[in-house]
C-alpha cells in the first residue's frame, strides 16, 4: 500500500496487465521511449522491451487500426490516444469497426481492445485537449465507456478494461492526474465494469455524477452533513452502459435526485441517466430532477475554463432548489 | 538574376510521370509479351486460371439473375475484374489474412467461403460472416481496411507466423482515403507483411479515375510510405497472379509491405442498387476496355494450345450455375437472424438492462 496519483495507479494497472499476460501490447504516440507526453507509460518500454511497449505514428486512425488488427490476430491491444480530442480522427475504427465486432461475426472475431485516452477542463490546454467528449461514444452499442472518478478505482477499472474481451474506452481524467493521491495497494485488484459505486450513504437527496464531478459532488455531501443534510453520492464509474438498478435503489430511498456532469448538457450522460430514471422510477420522486451542466457553447478557450465548468458551487445550489421545491 | 528560381518545379512534376510500364505477360492481343513467364506455367496452371475466370464470371451472372428476381441483397458487380481478382487470390495461401472490400466477394470465396455464406452476407444475415476463410466480412468502410491490414500483419509478424501474410483490396477511388494513406505507412513503419491491392477499375461509382488525384499513378501513392509497388495489367490474370505471387515471396521472406495496382474495368454498374453507368460514361469509352477482356485473351491461348473448347467451357458454365443455384437454395433455407440474438452478440456478457430486452423479444418470437 503507497499513495499514489492518478497517473501513478495507471501505470501500476499498466504494469500489472503487461506482467499478467503476455499478448498485451501498449502504443500509440510518445508512449515508448518518452513514457508519454504525461509519463502514464513511464518505463514500461524499458521493462517489457519494444516489442510490447512502442511508439507508432502520429496517426489515430492507423493507430486504433493496428489495434483492430493485433486484435483480430490474437493480441490484446492497449492503445493510447494521446488526447480525447485527437480521437474524432479515429472514429470510424472505434465505432463502426471495434465495437461491432463482436456482434458481426457472432462473437467468432472480437475487438478486445482497451483505448486510454485523456480529457477533461480545468488544467488549461490549448483546444480540443481538454473537451468531455463521452457522449460521442455512449451512443454506441458494443462499446464501454469507462471514466474513474480516483486513483483507487482508476487502477481496478482499467485492470478490469483490459480483461474484459470487448472494446472499452478509458477516459482518464486529466486534472485528476496528479491532483489526487489515494492509498493504492500494491499487485492486481479489479473494480467492476458496469457498476455504479455509491461513495457517500445518504436519505434526503441523491447526487449521480461521475469523472472529477464526483469529488465536487463529495465537496458538498461534506458541506451540507454540517447541516444536518443528508446526502448520497452515486459515481457512475462506467458510463455505458449505465447501472440502473444502484440509481433507482438510491431514489427509493431518498426521493431526489442531482445529476451533474462536467460536459454541456446536450452532450453528456446526465440525459441518459434522467431519461432512465422518468422510464423507471419517477413515481419514486418527489421532486423534478436536477441537473447540473456546463453551459451549451463550445469548450471555451483556457482563459475561461474555471468559470465555465459546473463546480461545487453550481452543485450545492441546485441541490438546495430540489430539497426545497 | 534574383528573380532566378531555384527549383523548377515543373520539371519535378513532369518527372513523376516516368513510370515503368505496367506488367504483362499476355497482351490484348493474346500474344506472348514475356516468354520467360509465361513459360513458368503448365498447361494445367493456365487451364485451372481458365476456369477460375469462368466461375467468376458464371457466379456474377448468375448473381445478377438473382439480383433481378430481388432474391440478393447489396451486390457489387465484378464482370471485367476477373483477372484482377483471381489472379491475386489464387497466388496466396489458407493462412494469409484476407481484408476485402466489397467487391471482393469472389475472392474471398475462393479463400474459403462459402457461396451459401456470400449469398447470406450479401442478404444481410450474420451467418454470411461466419465462414471458416482467414478473413474479415466485406468492409464497407473505404480504407478502413487497409489501416487494419497494417495491425493484422504486426500480429502475424508477432505471432511468428514465418509462411503468411495480410492481404487487402480497395479501388482507384479508396486510395482518396486518408486511412489508406495511413495503413499503408503504418505497415511500412513497422515493416510488416502486408499486401496492399489497388484493383483500379476505373470509377469510383461514377467519378473516374483522373479526377481521384494528381498523381499519374496510383502505384506511386505507395512512395511516399517508402513501399515498393507496381501496376500490373488487370486484365492479364497470370500477370496479376505471378506479381502478387513476387510479392507474396518478398513479403515471407521477412521483408515489409507491397502494394500493386491493377489496371482494370469495372463492366457495369457500382452496385445492383439502381445505380446506371450510361449516366457518366460512353459506349466509346467502354468498347476498348471490353475488347481487353481477360477470359477472351486466355481463352485464344487455350484454343490455340488445344487445351479448351467452347463445349467444354458451356459445360462448366452449367455445373457452376447448378451449384449457385444450390447455394441460393440452402440461403433461403437459413431463417432470418433473432432481435434477441443481435442483443446477445452485442457484449460477451449482456448487461442486466439487455437482459430485460433479451427477455421481451425472446417471449415475443416465442409465439
Amino acid at each position: 500500500m503507497a499513495k499514489k496519483t492518478y497517473i501513478q495507479a495507471i501505470t501500476d494497472a499498466l504494469d500489472i496487465v503487461l506482467e499478467d499476460d503476455p499478448k498485451t501490447l501498449i502504443f500509440g504516440e510518445d508512449v515508448g521511449k518518452n513514457g508519454g507526453v504525461f509519463r502514464t507509460t513511464q518505463g514500461l518500454q524499458e521493462k517489457y522491451g519494444e516489442d510490447r511497449v512502442f511508439d507508432t505514428p502520429l496517426a489515430e486512425s492507423g493507430i486504433l487500426g493496428l489495434a483492430t488488427g493485433l486484435g483480430l490476430t490474437g493480441w490484446r491491444p492497449i492503445p493510447e490516444i494521446q488526447f480525447m480530442g485527437f480521437s474524432f480522427e479515429a472514429v470510424d475504427q472505434i465505432v463502426g469497426q471495434e465495437a461491432r465486432m463482436r456482434f458481426r461475426f457472432d462473437g467468432q472475431k472480437t475487438s478486445p481492445v482497451t483505448i486510454r485516452t485523456p480529457y477533461g477542463g480545468g488544467t488549461h490546454t490549448a483546444e480540443m485537449h481538454a473537451d468531455n467528449l463521452e457522449s460521442y461514444f455512449t451512443g454506441t452499442p458494443g462499446l464501454r465507456v469507462v471514466m474513474p472518478s480516483n486513483p483507487y478505482d482508476a487502477k481496478g477499472l482499467l485492470i478490469s478494461s483490459v480483461e474484459n474481451n470487448d472494446p472499452v474506452l478509458f477516459m482518464e481524467n486529466l486534472k485528476l492526474y496528479r491532483s489526487m493521491k489515494d492509498d493504492i495497494p500494491d499487485g492486481k485488484y479489479t473494480v467492476p465494469l458496469d457498476k455504479a459505486n455509491v461513495v457517500r450513504e445518504g436519505n434526503d437527496i441523491t447526487i449521480v455524477a461521475y469523472g472529477a464531478e464526483v469529488n465536487e459532488a463529495k465537496k458538498v455531501a461534506d458541506k451540507l452533513a454540517d447541516k444536518n443534510i443528508s446526502v448520497e453520492v452515486i459515481d457512475l464509474r462506467t458510463v455505458s452502459p449505465i447501472d440502473t438498478e444502484t440509481i433507482f435503489k438510491s431514489i427509493e430511498k431518498t426521493h431526489k435526485v442531482v445529476i451533474v456532469q462536467e460536459a454541456q448538457k446536450i452532450a453528456g450522460v446526465g440525459a441518459q441517466v434522467a431519461s432512465a430514471i422518468a422510464e423507471g422510477a419517477v413515481l419514486s420522486l418527489d421532486a423534478p430532477v436536477g441537473r447540473v451542466a456546463a453551459p451549451n457553447s463550445v469548450y471555451p478557450f483556457a482563459q475561461s475554463e474555471d468559470y465555465w465548468i459546473p463546480g461545487a458551487d453550481e452543485i450545492e445550489e441546485k441541490v438546495n432548489e430540489v430539497l426545497n421545491y | 538574376m534574383a528573380n532566378e528560381p531555384i527549383v523548377d518545379f515543373e520539371a519535378i512534376k513532369n518527372d513523376l510521370t516516368n513510370v515503368p510500364k505496367p506488367i504483362q505477360i499476355l497482351n490484348e492481343n493474346a500474344e506472348v509479351i514475356d516468354q520467360d513467364a509465361f513459360n513458368s506455367f503448365s498447361d494445367d496452371d493456365l487451364v485451372e486460371f481458365m476456369k477460375k475466370m469462368v466461375w467468376e464470371r458464371a457466379l456474377h451472372n448468375q448473381t445478377m439473375n438473382f439480383s433481378r428476381q430481388g432474391r440478393m441483397g447489396f451486390y457489387a458487380p465484378t464482370e471485367g475484374e476477373e483477372a484482377s481478382e483471381m489472379g491475386t487470390v489464387l497466388a496466396m495461401k489458407d493462412q494469409d489474412y484476407l481484408l476485402p472490400a466489397y467487391r471482393d466477394v469472389p475472392q474471398l470465396i475462393q479463400h474459403g467461403a462459402t457461396v451459401t455464406e456470400a449469398y447470406l452476407w450479401s442478404r444481410g444475415h450474420v451467418i454470411g460472416n461466419k465462414f471458416k476463410a482467414r478473413s474479415l466480412m466485406p468492409q464497407i468502410i473505404i480504407g478502413a481496411a487497409y489501416n487494419e491490414a497494417a495491425g493484422v500483419a504486426m500480429g502475424i509478424k508477432k505471432n511468428n507466423e514465418e509462411d503468411a501474410i495480410a492481404f487487402t483490396y480497395t479501388g482507384d477511388g479508396g486510395t482518396s482515403q486518408g486511412d489508406s494513406y495511413e495503413g499503408m505507412n503504418f505497415a511500412g513503419a513497422f515493416q510488416v507483411p502486408a499486401l496492399f491491392i489497388v484493383q483500379n477499375n476505373g470509377f469510383a461509382i461514377s467519378t473516374p479515375r483522373r479526377k481521384q488525384t494528381a498523381a499519374p499513378t496510383l502505384a506511386q501513392k505507395a512512395v511516399a510510405a517508402g513501399i515498393p509497388s507496381v501496376q500490373v495489367d488487370g486484365m492479364d490474370i497470370l500477370a496479376c497472379y505471378k506479381v502478387a505471387k513476387a510479392a507474396r515471396d518478398y513479403m515471407v521472406a521477412g521483408n515489409g509491405p507491397v502494394m500493386i495496382e491493377t489496371l482494370t474495368y469495372r463492366y457495369g454498374a457500382h452496385s445492383s442498387a439502381g445505380d446506371d453507368p450510361k449516366r457518366y460514361r460512353t459506349k466509346e469509352e467502354t468498347q476498348p476496355w471490353f475488347d481487353k477482356d481477360p477470359l477472351i485473351r486466355l481463352r485464344k491461348i487455350l484454343e490455340d494450345k488445344g487445351l479448351w473448347s467452347e463445349e467444354q467451357e458451356d459445360k462448366l458454365v452449367d455445373e457452376y450455375k447448378a451449384s449457385f443455384k444450390e447455394a441460393i437454395k440452402e440461403a433461403d433455407a437459413v431463417p432470418a437472424d433473432k432481435v434477441s440474438d443481435m442483443l446477445k452478440r452485442t457484449f460477451e456478457i449482456p448487461t442486466p438492462e439487455m437482459k430485460k430486452e433479451i427477455d421481451k423479444f425472446e417471449a415475443k418470437e416465442s409465439k
